[in-house]
């Protein structure tokens, strides 16, 4: 059976379908969380895609954070279920305190909208199960306040415990150790600036996130087989 | 010490001592292009005000700096101080 995935929409998220259709070109099943209703539906995995939750009023994610839907997501995640931010939903993981740290305006205070290179520095988190680290992948980034911060203990600590998932090659935008990507110590949540769902196939420019899509999928995949079992 | 009564509340944001600050260092650098020399240590923030019923000022206070720490700042990068006056209506 398909895995189904659940993708949430805030109001002012705007990368919900082309996640759901990403999703759903590599063989899962998407379907579309409301941030009023305070369930994941059963889902086997969970994308916080990207936009403006809220507007971005206050901070990004300030505000989604509180959303009745997060509280079920937090519980969700507290139980080992695959959980990926992108862009905007990396801001609003990290305000809710499901992964460290936080996104700061870009250095320089400048709009990045481009191509990424991006190194994956560890195969063992839901998004890049698979994934040879050291594989460098060409993913769009399109955000203001993507510039990753975090303290010196959280830093050391995401470096000794593996939990840097990918690295810019380019640092574009000021993160701190070239973060792009990082996961929760259950490594079952991960973070991300850069958008797979934008480089999903080749009319895109870059299929190299399809990779990525394709660990998540099969994360939720074996959520269910485990469910089943 | 007020008493019971609506309160009038100050918020100010900043970003902790050491986290950089793109926004202040770009006014900061801008500042000579206009003539405007000898500023340094720019930060920028953010501050709200609100008001808040309370029963004296003690408890305005902690019930405005629940508010301020749970979501007007992010403790990762933010801190913030809260200023309470009032009671208008006392």
């Amino acid at each position: 059976m398909a895995p189904r995935i659940g993708v949430v929409v805030f109001p002012g998220t705007n990368c919900e379908h082309d996640a759901a259709v990403a999703v759903e070109r590599l063989g899962g099943r998407a379907e579309l969380l409301w941030h009023g209703d305070p369930t994941v539906g059963g889902v086997d995995a969970v994308v916080i895609p990207g936009g403006f939750a809220h507007g971005d009023y206050l901070r990004p994610g300030a505000i989604a954070r509180f959303s009745p839907v997060m509280e079920a997501v937090g519980e969700y995640a507290a139980a080992g279920g695959p959980v990926v931010g992108i862009c905007n939903g990396f801001q609003v993981l990290t305000e809710a305190g499901l992964l460290p740290g936080a996104l700061q305006k870009n250095q320089g205070l400048r709009f990045v909208c481009a191509a990424a290179g991006l190194r994956v520095e560890t195969d063992r988190s839901v998004l890049t199960a698979g994934v040879e680290p050291g594989t460098v992948l060409s993913v769009p980034i399109n955000h203001f306040e993507g510039n990753y911060t975090c303290d010196a203990d959280t830093l050391s600590a995401l470096r000794d415990e593996d939990r840097v998932v990918l690295r810019y090659v380019d640092n574009p935008n000021g993160s701190v150790d070239d973060i792009a990507g990082v996961c929760n110590e259950g490594r079952n949540v991960v973070g991300l600036m850069p958008h797979p769902e934008r480089a999903s196939d080749p009319l895109l420019g870059s299929a190299d996130g399809v990779v990525l899509l394709e660990a998540l999928l099969a994360s939720a995949a074996g959520t269910t087989a485990a469910r089943v079992a | 010490m007020g008493g019971s009564g609506t309160y009038s509340v100050l918020v100010e944001v900043r970003l902790r001592p050491g986290i950089a600050d793109p926004q202040g260092a770009t006014i900061e650098r801008a500042l000579p292009a206009l003539g405007l020399d000898g500023v340094a240590g720019v930060r920028a923030g953010k501050s709200f005000r609100f008001e808040i019923a309370a029963d004296d000022e003690a408890s305005a206070l902690e019930r405005s700096t629940v508010v301020a720490d749970r979501v007007l700042a992010n403790p990762v990068i933010e801190e913030s101080t809260v200023t309470v006056t009032g009671p208008a209506d006392a």
